[in-house]
């Protein structure tokens, strides 16, 4: 089969080895290609995640080399009990999870519905909603703390032209959580919008104009021709959008530092986790709730992917 | 979708013709009012997404007495004094050339090894071994975290350049293999299987027709993971020394001390955003194509 044309210079012995090296590498090329990510993939991601498996069952504690021993699922129960920081983490991921993820689909449908159709200066519009997007997260966080700051901040300068008292924004233990809730919208509703303007452009004309013609008004075609044959886009972005919102780090690192905040106010599953390893050295717990978050993961994706394939 | 049955489609018929040539052109049904209220949308939109920005820039050329000035918001003199404390005091132009680099071989890197491998994975449909990779994007990196600052610690390789690479590289590497294998699922046969005709080998088509023809993917795959590298914080948090911070740790790095220089912190942020914000301006399409892929072909 493998017809290889070789120089005609070459010595035949040479010849040979070449080609059984090079028969050898073509008939392996599946594995060949594919060995190096897949052996990067296993050193550096399932070999470490197998040890964190193992450290959450010891007590590992202090330092990365002090004696540890094995204590079952003793941390689990501790972890699983305990009321004060893993529930109320657990609370605050999904609310931030949800919330800001409901709000950039709706938010970003409908710039994408305004972006859809062209028009003059489109280009423009979509540098400037690309820009969020890129932006670096921690200088993002940098960027609305002085925004958010209660006393020099822009945001209570606006308040107070319109004679609304000063809020704390991110220095509030009620209102930080929803503030940097507001930010990640503001950084990631561009990527939905994106995403969606992609599949937008894609889809064909015809039953929308069919519908049209049929007498169907704009809701009634939004509702019952674009969002079912947008439905497996749609899901794309809630995907790769709660990946990435339910691991959120930098910006509430960035925001409010450790342990989220004094009270806590925006301590979600990572940075609990972050904070446990790194500044508490308590590699043990650390590393029950990110199994138990992992799993968390695991599950809102098997969920979602087996939507898209019903979908599909 | 039972709205629309195939007779309401009305397959060929004279009005339908134009509107198949210029599939976005479309006849105006709007009203005026509808039109008014799309510019106004698009302009506050603009806005809202720019301003915030615009602020950080404001802010960066300003003094601190004038940031805590009110009257000053629009009006003031600008200083690039803020730039010339952090690029020059504080050291950040180290720190610019650390984020390039590590962000730079960590995208080289990966792509070296994921674009075989997602040429392979496209190509023979290995689909669990893709899944493999791209539970990199999934799992939270706090849990790596641990384990190689424990491996890494032990060959006393924290801290180095070569730590920060490879964690880059696990935010570069699935990124380009989620791209390159969206890619190369479009990309036809047709052409690779002349070059077998013509007598190459599998490798040799690959090499010599594939690769110059997968430019644009490994472009698009490129810029996000630089993109992506640049702007991370958790890894070189925890595993960069001080002669290797990175730029966003560098930042983070500023608000330790007890009250806040916002200039000089506008200025940092300005600084990390910047180049990023320039490649986006020149690269748009490519940092579309490269989020929206795999996204509209179900």
């Amino acid at each position: 089969m493998a017809v290889t044309t070789m120089p005609p210079k070459r010595k035949p012995q040479q010849q040979n080895a070449w080609k059984a090296y090079s028969d050898w590498a073509n008939n392996h090329r599946k594995w060949l290609f594919a060995a190096p990510a897949m052996i990067f993939v296993a050193i550096l991601i399932i070999f470490p995640l197998g040890w964190t498996m193992y450290l959450s069952l010891t007590d590992s504690s202090g330092s990365v080399r002090a004696e540890s021993e094995f204590i079952g699922f003793a941390n689990y129960l501790e972890v699983l009990s305990d009321g004060e920081r893993f529930w109320p983490a657990v609370a605050r991921t999904f609310i931030f999870t949800s919330v800001a993820l409901l709000v950039q689909m709706v938010l970003g449908m409908c710039i994408a519905l305004l972006l859809w159709r062209p028009f003059k200066g489109e280009k423009w519009v979509r540098v400037a909603i690309l820009l969020p997007l890129v932006a670096t997260p921690v200088a993002v966080g940098m960027m609305w703390r002085l925004i958010f700051d209660p006393n020099i901040g822009f945001a209570n300068q606006m308040l107070g032209l319109l004679g609304i008292p000063a809020q704390p924004w991110l220095s509030g233990q009620h209102t930080a959580l929803p503030t940097v809730i507001f930010i990640d919208i503001w950084q990631w509703t561009p990527m939905v919008v994106i995403i969606l303007l992609a599949g937008l452009t894609s889809l064909s004309e015809e039953p929308d104009e069919a519908a049209r013609i049929d007498g169907a008004n704009a809701w009634q075609r939004f509702r019952f021709i674009t969002v079912p044959l947008l439905m497996p886009t749609i899901i794309v972005a809630v995907l790769l959008r709660s990946i990435d919102a339910l691991k959120t780090f930098d910006l509430l690192y960035a925001t409010k530092g450790r342990g989220g905040g004094s009270f806590h106010e925006v301590e979600t599953l990572n940075i609990y986790a972050y904070g446990l390893s790194f500044d508490y050295n308590d590699y043990g717990l650390s590393s029950t709730v990110l199994i138990l978050f992992f799993l968390i993961i695991i599950a809102a994706m098997w969920v979602l992917t087996r939507r898209r394939k019903d979908v599909q | 979708m039972s709205v629309v049955t195939p007779k309401m489609l009305r397959p060929g018929s004279g009005t339908d013709a134009p509107a198949a040539v210029t599939p976005r052109r479309r006849k105006p049904f709007r009203s005026r009012a509808y039109k008014v209220f799309r510019v106004v949308a698009l302009v506050v939109i603009v806005a809202a997404f720019l301003a915030p920005l615009a602020w950080m820039l404001l802010a960066s050329l300003k003094t601190n007495v004038d940031i805590y000035d009110a009257s000053k918001t629009l009006i003031f003199t600008p200083t690039t004094a803020n730039y010339e404390t952090v690029l020059g005091r504080n050291n950040y132009f180290s720190f610019v050339i650390n984020s390039f680099w590590v962000a730079f071989a960590s995208t080289v890197l990966s792509l070296i090894i994921g674009v075989p491998a997602a040429y392979s994975m496209s190509r023979f449909a290995m689909r669990r071994s893709a899944l493999v990779v791209l539970m990199a994007r999934i799992i939270p990196g706090v849990s790596l975290l641990v384990p190689w600052y424990y491996v890494f610690s032990n060959l006393s390789l924290v801290g180095g350049y070569g730590v920060l690479i490879l964690s880059h590289m696990f935010v570069a590497l699935p990124l380009i293999v989620y791209i390159m294998m969206s890619y190369y699922d479009s990309m036809p046969l047709e052409l690779e299987e002349a070059a077998r005709v013509d007598g190459l080998t599998h490798i040799g088509a690959f090499l010599k027709v594939t690769l110059p023809l997968s430019v644009g993917g490994i472009a698009t795959a490129s810029i996000l993971a630089f993109i992506f590298s640049w702007n991370n914080f958790m890894f070189a948090l925890v595993l960069s020394g001080a002669d290797t911070k990175t730029l966003p740790v560098a930042i983070f790095n500023f608000v330790a001390y007890a009250s806040i220089d916002w200039g000089g912190l506008m200025a940092a942020s300005v600084v990390v955003t910047i180049p990023i914000m320039v490649i986006a301006l020149f690269t748009q399409k490519y940092i579309v194509s490269g989020l929206t892929a795999g996204a509209t072909k179900g």
